[in-house]
């Protein structure tokens, strides 16, 4: 009865999706302000309607209804309340409802904007919205219907969530990711509104720009939520292992960047709107790029992906809104020239240029890496693996060239700017920022690519404090006011600048973390018996117990009791430890002491085999590893100093 | 069940099939030492193809450490698993392979001679990246060319820019504008502040 609801209430959405699609197309062809009117009520309707619809799916999951295969694929009955609620995108059909949930939430706000101001905008914003959510629906509808019961006798429990889900990190990861990636739909759909409509001013862009910092941040945080989640649950001592799911998140962070940059240009100069338009096109269809790979199997496999259901659809979606974005944008292409044009090669917009350029070019780089290996399968039959050398090689250089440009963009001007005034501006930072490699030398450090690096992160971090400083100080001793109440009036009055400037030190914050991480890390492997130890960087780990006990949930748990020894002292005690759950998943969760300075990791190497007399230990040695996660506040910190309501519209 | 007896069968074929060994003995460099593998080589390898497995090089599989083991197998990738080094890779297909990997590295094998093994019996796949030769070197070559054709677009963009506007008076204004006293500088600064905050309200 509920699953039949549940389904009804689904279908019924997509219909009144579908026609409040129709309506305002056939509305904006008529000017009929009722039939568009009637559009924007439908589509707030679909707001409650898969409200109610994801409330039955969390009913079903919460209340153990295993005759629905989506609730007997996702729970069981030892899964505690909040994972059987967060189950619900813990598998495709779910996630996909999720999505549509997201879409419809932020098309309703929206559709209760008042439309007096943007009547023109508004109703294709709605429409393109609306496209894009009649796909996902659709999706749910026909191929994959999260109410769809079990044939037969109904079974008394549950597969349960994978046990690598479980995690808080993997609780929260996927919804902020896909708030990341449902929220640039927003901006897209103006986008496309402006191209049809030629409005082709930067109101699109006023409108949509703490909207999109929003997204930039979810997306961001679903990143870094996902890095922990790996750090903390995978158990290969690291964060980021250049995995195409991994990549396929990344890349319409690259364009968003790249976009979040590029319309202050476009505010600022009336330059490079064509530009704005692609990028915003190419974040969109990246984030159905990177749905779309996760989602038909088709980074397994090739023929995979002809087998899937959902997969043609996909493509075929990422084709139609690609091919008809690109021809509006060609058939507007007059109408979006340049306001004013590019003085000289070392102007802020010229630099920000610059910077766009280098995000797209870890683009071009992530794009062919991930898809390579199906061209491969395709051309010669053969798969090949593209690993994190490949892209380590590549991306490496251009991470560091992005770093110089966060160190030298902030100093130079609208407008002109020549070598001379930028020196004039960069040389006291630049001679500040010159201790950290010197620092760095005495501490031991040899290898010319952390010195560079660390220069560059004390360069960023230098010019970002000068600017806030610099501004602070000219305003206090024209106003005469205190130093602090005008570094608050600087910052309120822009806030996006300055929130910048935070994000900045942010990035660089986790650059030292990820220099630490490449560039130092060490790591060693052995069989002990209990009483021996393993030495490694000048750590001690002595292994003092194993522990094997069934947990009150079902898993079964090995668990080793560990010292840490340094300069003779035990200056901690870790736990390493590897669970298998009722139905032979395992996870390794390792041990960690965690310092600003480095991350002591051990994993017990399950898959060695284990007993008391010959447990196998990985150690690993991650050095600065914590200033990745330290830059991650910071950056919440930065974007909330950037997105938060001033009061303008 | 499937895969894993697969391991076994190629374990068991490595085994019965040494001849990588000797090609790997006349590689060595030195004339002598050379000649006294070879010597050792002929003596042994009757009985070591006979019996199986035999250490060449003093000691068996277990005189190999597990770091040793995984500085080769963090250079592969499991040929089941998608996308997941060899060196982390928790199936039991993937333990078989790390001790294949130890007991070639206790017969004297080189990293290469393992890698070569390795893509010899399961594709190119196993490598962490596509080899230098034919339809793979589109891997390395296609992501410079479209980098480089764009920094060319925007380098070209960038000089039809300033041919078409007459910069080198407005240079030359900017940079004589901050004159060399502290204050005119400041003064200059907050005007440039206060212009940026005005044009964005």
């Amino acid at each position: 009865m509920l699953p039949s609801l549940g389904y009804g209430v689904l279908i019924l959405t997509l219909l009144v999706t579908v026609y409040s699609v129709l309506i305002a197309l056939v509305g904006q062809k008529k000017q009929s302000a009722a039939m568009i009117e009637s559009a924007r009520r439908a589509m707030l309707l679909t707001w409650p309607l898969l409200t109610i619809s994801a409330a039955i799916l969390i009913y079903l999951l919460v209340n153990e209804h295993y005759e629905v295969e989506y609730v007997w694929s996702v729970t069981n009955r030892t899964m505690p309340l909040y994972l059987k609620v967060t189950a619900w995108w813990g598998g495709q059909p779910g996630s996909l409802l999720f999505w549509g949930w997201l879409l419809s939430s932020f098309t309703s706000l929206v559709a209760l904007r008042r439309w007096d101001r943007d009547r023109e905008l508004l109703p294709w914003v709605l429409t393109i919205s609306g496209i894009t959510l009649a796909f996902f629906l659709a999706l749910n509808v026909f191929f994959e219907n999260p109410f769809k019961l079990i044939p037969g006798i109904a079974p008394t429990d549950g597969r349960g969530l994978n046990p690598l889900l479980r995690h808080p990190g993997m609780i929260i990861h996927p919804p902020m990711q896909y708030l990341g990636f449902v929220s640039f739909t927003i901006p897209f759909s103006f986008a496309i509104a402006a191209l049809i409509t030629g409005r082709t001013d930067d109101r699109w862009i006023r409108l949509t720009r703490r909207w999109t910092l929003w997204a930039w941040l979810f997306l961001s945080l679903g990143l870094v939520l996902g890095m922990r989640w790996a750090y903390d649950v995978l158990g290969w001592g690291g964060y980021w292992g250049w995995d195409p799911v991994e990549i396929s998140a990344l890349m319409p962070w690259l364009t968003g960047t790249a976009f979040l940059h590029s319309v202050m240009i476009q505010e600022k100069r009336g330059m490079l709107k064509h530009w704005n338009m692609i990028l915003i096109i190419l974040t969109y269809d990246l984030v159905l790029f990177g749905t779309f790979l996760t989602r038909s199997g088709v980074l397994s496999s090739v023929h995979a992906f002809a087998q899937s259901e959902i997969g043609p659809l996909f493509f075929i979606f990422i084709g139609f809104t690609f091919i008809v974005s690109i021809a509006l944008l060609i058939w507007r292409w007059s109408d979006l020239k340049s306001e004013t044009e590019m003085k000289s090669l070392l102007s802020r917009e010229a630099l920000f240029l610059l910077n766009n350029l280098l995000f797209l070019s870890i683009l071009v780089i992530c794009f062919w890496g991930v898809i390579f290996p199906l061209l491969s399968e395709l051309f010669t039959g053969s798969k090949v693996t593209v690993g994190p050398p490949f892209y380590e090689r590549a991306t490496g250089p251009i991470w560091g060239a992005l770093m110089l440009l966060m160190g030298v963009a902030p100093l130079s001007g609208w407008g002109i700017s020549t070598v001379k005034t930028l020196g004039r501006a960069i040389w006291k930072p630049a001679l500040v920022a010159l201790l950290a490699p010197i620092w760095a030398l005495a501490a031991g450090v040899t290898n010319w690519i952390p010195l560079l690096g660390f220069t560059l992160v004390a360069l960023v971090i230098t010019v970002s404090i000068y600017e806030f400083w610099r501004g602070a100080q000219a305003r206090s001793r024209k106003s005469g006011k205190n130093f602090l109440v005008e570094l608050v009036n600087l910052v309120k009055r822009n806030r996006r600048r300055y929130g910048g400037y935070i994000i900045h030190i942010s990035m660089v914050l986790m650059g030292i973390g990820i220099i630490g991480i490449e560039m130092f890390q060490t790591d060693t492997q052995r069989h002990i018996s209990i009483g021996e130890t393993i030495e490694l960087a000048g750590y001690t780990v002595r292994y003092d117990d194993l522990e094997q006990f069934r947990h009150e949930d079902g898993r079964y748990v090995t668990r080793a009791e560990l010292t840490l020894i340094k300069n003779g002292k035990e200056i901690d005690h870790l736990a390493p430890r590897f669970d298998i759950y009722p139905d032979g998943q395992p996870m390794t969760i390792p041990g960690v002491r965690s310092t600003l300075v480095d991350d002591i990791y051990v994993i017990l190497v399950n898959w060695e085999g284990i007993t008391p007399n010959s447990t196998p230990f990985k150690v690993y040695h991650n050095p600065l590893v914590k200033w990745v996660w330290i830059g991650g506040f910071v950056f919440i910190f930065g974007i909330l100093v950037a997105a938060w309501s001033d009061g303008e519209e | 069940m499937r895969r894993s007896g697969l391991i076994f069968l190629e374990i068991a074929s490595a085994e019965k099939h040494p001849p990588r060994k000797f090609i790997h003995f006349f590689d060595l460099s030195k004339p002598m030492k050379k000649i006294n593998l070879v010597l050792l080589a002929l003596i042994i390898g009757s009985l070591f193809l006979s019996v199986g497995t035999v250490a060449a090089q003093g000691g068996g599989p277990e005189s190999i450490s597990d770091d040793e083991v995984n500085a080769v197998a963090e250079q592969l990738f499991c040929p089941v698993c998608e996308n997941t080094p060899l060196d982390v890779c928790e199936t039991q297909a993937c333990k078989q392979w790390r001790e294949l990997i130890r007991l070639k590295l206790s017969e004297g094998w080189t990293e290469q001679e393992i890698k070569d093994y390795f893509v010899a019996n399961y594709g190119a796949r196993v490598l962490d990246e596509p080899p230098l030769e034919g339809f793979h070197l589109l891997a390395y070559v296609v992501p410079p060319i479209i980098i480089l054709i764009g920094f060319i677009i925007l380098f070209r963009a960038f000089m039809q820019w300033r041919s078409n506007d007459d910069d080198a008076e407005d240079a030359k204004i900017a940079e004589a504008s901050p004159t060399s006293t502290p204050d005119a500088d400041e003064d200059d600064y907050i005007a440039r502040l206060e212009a940026e905050m005005k044009k964005r309200d």
